[in-house]
C-alpha cells in the first residue's frame, strides 16, 4: 500500500524524524493561508502516491503567500501519471547545504533488510550505482539485532563527509531503519534527504509503501493509505477477497493461482486474442468460483469465457461447482470454453460435461484457440 | 536437496482442515509422515501419526528432517522459528501472506539453524513415484509422472500445468520444486537450479517464471554454466505494468522485472524461451522422452 509524501511524513515525524513544518490544503487561499502562516516562502507540491511530481510541473517554489495561491490554481486540477490533483503539501524551504540519499528496503539475495545511502540525492539512486557503485553504500541488517550506530557510521566510510555530520547521518539512518521495522514497510525512500547549513538532516520527500501482508496488523497506519485507484467492479472484487483488474481485451479470464491466470492471459495474446481482465481465485479464493464469475460477467465488453483450471490446492471439482452454479443463476448468453486438470478433474469435468453440457478442452491451446475465435467472431 | 522417500516429515499445523486434507494425501502416497504439531491437540494421535505440542517437542520424541507449515499467516513466524530450533534440515512454507518482515525474521532465524526454507507461498515439492510435501496433485498420474526433467516454478498452478504438458507429452519429471510467489523467498531460482544441477536423476531443467524480481535474470548465468539442458517459460508476457499479479512478487516496477528482461537475460545464456506453456516439450531434447 502506497502512501502520500505528507501521510508519510506525518508518519516519520511521530517515529521522531525530522520533516519540514508544512499543511494540506485543498484549494489556492488556503494554500495561500498556510504560506502565510510559514512566513510567505515555502513549497508547494501536488501530493499523490507517486513520484517524480516536480518533472511534470507538481512542486513548485513560492515566495510569498500570493507566489503561494498563484502555484496552487497551477497545480490543482493537474493529472499526473493518472491521478488528478486535489490536494497540496504547503511546506516550509529548508536551507540546504547538500541533497543526500537513503532508503531500507529488502534484500531478495541475502533476504535480510538493506539500508542504501548515497551522498547524490536527488536523483534516481539507480542511475547512481550505474555511475559510480562505491557511491550508494549498501548496508545488510540482522534483523534480529537491528542497525547499530557503529555499523552505520562503518559503512559511511570514505565518503565526502566531515565528522560530525558522519555521526549525525548514520544516527539518521539507525531512526529510519527503526521506522521501516515500526513501520512494517516494504519499502522506506527519502530523496532527497536535506542536509541543513546548521548541520542537521531532514526528510524533504519520501516514498513510503506498507507491505501488503501486513495491512491486517497495521490497521491505524493503513487507514492513512492509499487506496489503489480502482473501478467499481475492481473494488467489489476486492471487497468479496478476489483479485480482479480490467484489462482492454474481449476474451474473459476466470483461472486458478496468479501463475496460470498470468500465462491463460499470455496464451490468449499469442492465439491473436486480448483478455479482458485478470481473475484469479487462487489460494483460500478457490470456493469463490461463483462470485468470481458474477463480477466477470458485468463486464459488458466480453464476448467470449475461457476457463482455466489446473488444481493444485485449489480442488476443480469445487470451483466447478461454482461455475454451474453462476451459470444457472445469470444464464449468460456468451460462449464458453474450459479447460480443467489437476485435484479434482474427474469429478469437475463430469460435471460440467451433465450440468452445462459441455466437454473441457484437453490442451489448453485448444481452449483458448476456440475462445479467442468466438470472440474474434462476435466482434467481427 | 531433492526430497526423498526416506525423508522423515513433520507437519506443522496437521489437524486443521487442510492440514488433514493434505498430508492424508501425502501418507497415501507414501511420504514418511512422523507426526504433527498442533499445541491444542498435544498428545492425540491424528491420521495414525502423533501430535505435539511443537515443532521442539516433537524433536525430542523423534527424527525428523522435514517440517512441513500449514500455518495462517500471523503465527507463520512463529512455527518457523520453532522448526528452525528443533533442527529441521528443510522446511517448507506454504503459507501465502506472511508479513514481509516476519519473513525477513524467519529467514534469519532458518540462517542461524542452517535450515533451508522453500518459500513461503509456495505449493511444496513432489518427486513422483516416490514422495510429496504440500498441497500439489502428486496422486494425479496425468500430471506427475516419474522421469527425468526437473520443474523448478514460482506458481503452484502454473507448475501443475508445464508437469500436465510434460507428461501428456511422455516426458516425466525427476522432481518438481515449488519455490514460491513472494518475492523474499527463502530458495531462489538460481539455487533450486543448483540442486537439480547436482541430482544424477534430472537430466533437463525446465524454469517456470514470471514477472517480477530479477530471480530468472540471476538463475540464467549460472544455468548457462550447467551441462544439463534448461528451457524457461515466464508468465506475465500479456499483463499490464506497475501491477501486482496476484503474486506479490509478481509485479513490474521501476523497470526491473519485465517480461523481456528476462526472456532477453535467459536467451542471452543459451535457453530457449518458450511462447506458450505447450510448447515446452518441444524444445526439450528428443533423448529424454526415450530415456523416461
Amino acid at each position: 500500500m502506497k502512501f502520500e509524501e505528507n501521510a508519510a511524513k506525518a508518519l516519520l515525524q511521530n517515529l521522531g524524524l525530522l520533516v519540514p513544518e508544512g499543511a494540506v490544503v485543498t484549494s489556492p487561499s488556503a494554500a495561500a493561508d498556510a504560506a502565510a502562516a510559514l512566513g510567505g516562502r515555502c513549497m508547494v507540491k501536488a501530493q499523490a502516491p507517486i513520484g517524480k511530481r516536480g518533472r511534470a510541473g507538481g512542486i513548485r517554489p513560492a515566495e510569498s503567500a500570493e507566489e503561494a495561491r498563484g502555484a496552487a490554481e497551477a497545480i490543482l486540477g493537474m493529472e499526473i501519471n493518472g491521478y488528478r490533483i486535489d490536494r497540496l503539501l504547503v511546506e516550509q524551504q529548508v536551507p540546504i547545504a547538500a541533497e543526500l540519499y537513503a532508503a531500507v528496503l529488502s534484500d531478495a539475495a541475502s533476504c535480510r533488510p538493506v539500508v542504501l545511502f548515497s551522498t547524490m540525492g536527488g536523483v534516481d539512486v539507480e542511475e547512481t550505482a550505474a555511475a559510480d557503485p562505491d557511491a550508494v553504500r549498501r548496508i545488510l541488517v540482522d534483523i534480529r539485532t537491528g542497525l547499530t550506530d557503529t555499523q552505520a557510521s562503518d559503512a559511511l566510510a570514505g565518503l565526502d563527509l566531515c565528522g560530525q555530520t558522519r555521526e549525525v547521518i548514520a544516527r539518521f539512518l539507525v531512526d529510519l531503519y527503526d521506522a521501516y521495522r515500526a513501520l512494517d514497510a516494504d519499502l522506506l525512500e527519502i530523496n532527497p534527504l536535506a542536509l541543513t547549513e546548521d548541520g542537521q538532516v531532514i526528510v524533504l520527500d519520501c516514498k513510503y509503501v506498507l507491505d501488503d501482508s501486513s495491512i491486517n496488523r497495521q490497521a491505524e497506519i493503513a487507514a492513512q493509505g492509499s487506496s489503489d485507484s480502482m473501478t467499481t467492479l475492481e473494488a467489489a472484487a476486492a471487497s468479496m477477497g478476489i483479485k480482479y483488474m480490467a484489462l482492454e481485451g474481449n476474451v474473459g479470464v476466470l483461472a486458478n493461482g496468479a501463475g496460470l491466470t498470468m500465462a491463460t492471459m499470455d496464451a490468449i495474446a499469442h492465439f491473436g486474442g486480448a483478455p479482458a481482465n485478470f481473475l484469479e481465485i487462487g489460494g483460500e479464493a478457490y470456493t469463490k468460483a461463483e462470485t468470481a464469475l458474477s463480477i466477470l460477467l458485468k463486464n459488458h465488453d466480453i464476448r467470449s469465457l475461457l476457463i482455466s483450471f489446473c488444481g493444485a490446492f485449489a480442488r476443480t471439482d469445487v470451483m466447478a461447482r461454482g461455475v454451474v452454479s453462476a451459470w444457472k443463476k445469470f444464464n449468460p448468453e456468451i460462449p464458453v470454453f474450459f479447460t480443467v486438470h489437476g485435484t479434482g478433474e474427474k469429478e469437475a469435468i463430469e460435471l460440467i460435461r451433465r450440468e452445462l453440457g459441455r466437454q473441457p478442452f484437453d490442451s489448453m491451446d485448444d481452449a483458448v484457440r476456440a475462445a479467442v475465435s468466438a470472440a474474434n467472431g462476435a466482434a467481427a | 536437496m531433492i526430497l526423498r522417500k526416506e525423508h522423515r516429515i513433520l507437519v506443522q499445523g496437521v489437524t486443521g482442515k487442510q492440514g488433514t486434507f493434505w498430508t492424508d494425501a501425502m501418507i497415501k502416497y507414501g511420504a514418511q509422515v512422523v507426526g504433527g504439531v498442533s499445541p491444542r491437540k498435544a498428545g492425540a494421535n491424528h491420521l495414525g501419526k502423533p501430535v505435539y505440542a511443537s515443532a521442539v517437542d516433537a524433536a525430542k520424541a523423534q527424527h525428523f528432517d522435514v517440517a512441513l507449515m500449514f500455518i495462517p499467516p500471523i503465527m507463520a513466524k512463529a512455527a518457523a522459528i520453532d522448526a528452525c530450533e528443533a533442527g529441521a534440515e528443510l522446511l517448507i512454507c506454504l503459507t501465502e501472506h506472511v508479513p514481509l518482515h516476519d519473513a525477513l525474521e524467519m529467514h534469519a532465524a532458518a540462517k542461524a539453524s542452517n535450515t533451508r526454507i522453500i518459500g513461503p507461498n509456495t505449493a511444496g515439492l513432489v518427486t513422483p513415484g516416490e514422495t510429496f510435501a504440500g498441497i500439489l496433485p502428486a496422486f494425479n498420474a496425468t500430471v506427475f509422472r516419474p522421469g527425468n526433467v526437473g520443474v523448478i516454478s514460482r506458481s503452484g498452478s502454473l507448475g501443475t500445468l508445464l508437469s500436465l504438458i510434460l507428461s501428456q507429452n511422455g516426458l516425466g519429471q525427476s522432481a518438481f520444486y515449488g519455490i514460491g510467489g513472494d518475492s523474499i523467498i527463502g530458495t531462489t531460482t538460481r539455487e533450486a537450479l543448483e540442486i537439480m544441477d547436482r541430482d544424477v536423476r534430472t537430466e533437463a531443467v525446465v524454469i517456470c517464471g514470471e514477472i517480477g524480481g530479477t530471480a530468472e535474470e540471476d538463475a540464467a548465468e549460472y544455468a548457462a554454466s550447467m551441462g544439463k539442458p534448461v528451457v524457461a517459460f515466464v508468465a506475465g508476457r500479456a499483463s499490464p505494468p506497475g501491477k501486482k499479479m496476484g503474486h506479490a512478487g509478481a509485479i513490474v516496477s521501476r523497470g526491473k522485472g519485465s517480461y523481456l528482461s528476462k526472456r532477453r537475460a535467459l536467451e542471452a545464456a543459451g535457453i530457449d524461451v518458450a511462447d506458450v506453456p505447450s510448447d515446452i516439450p518441444k524444445l526439450l531434447p528428443a533423448y529424454l522422452k526415450n530415456a523416461a
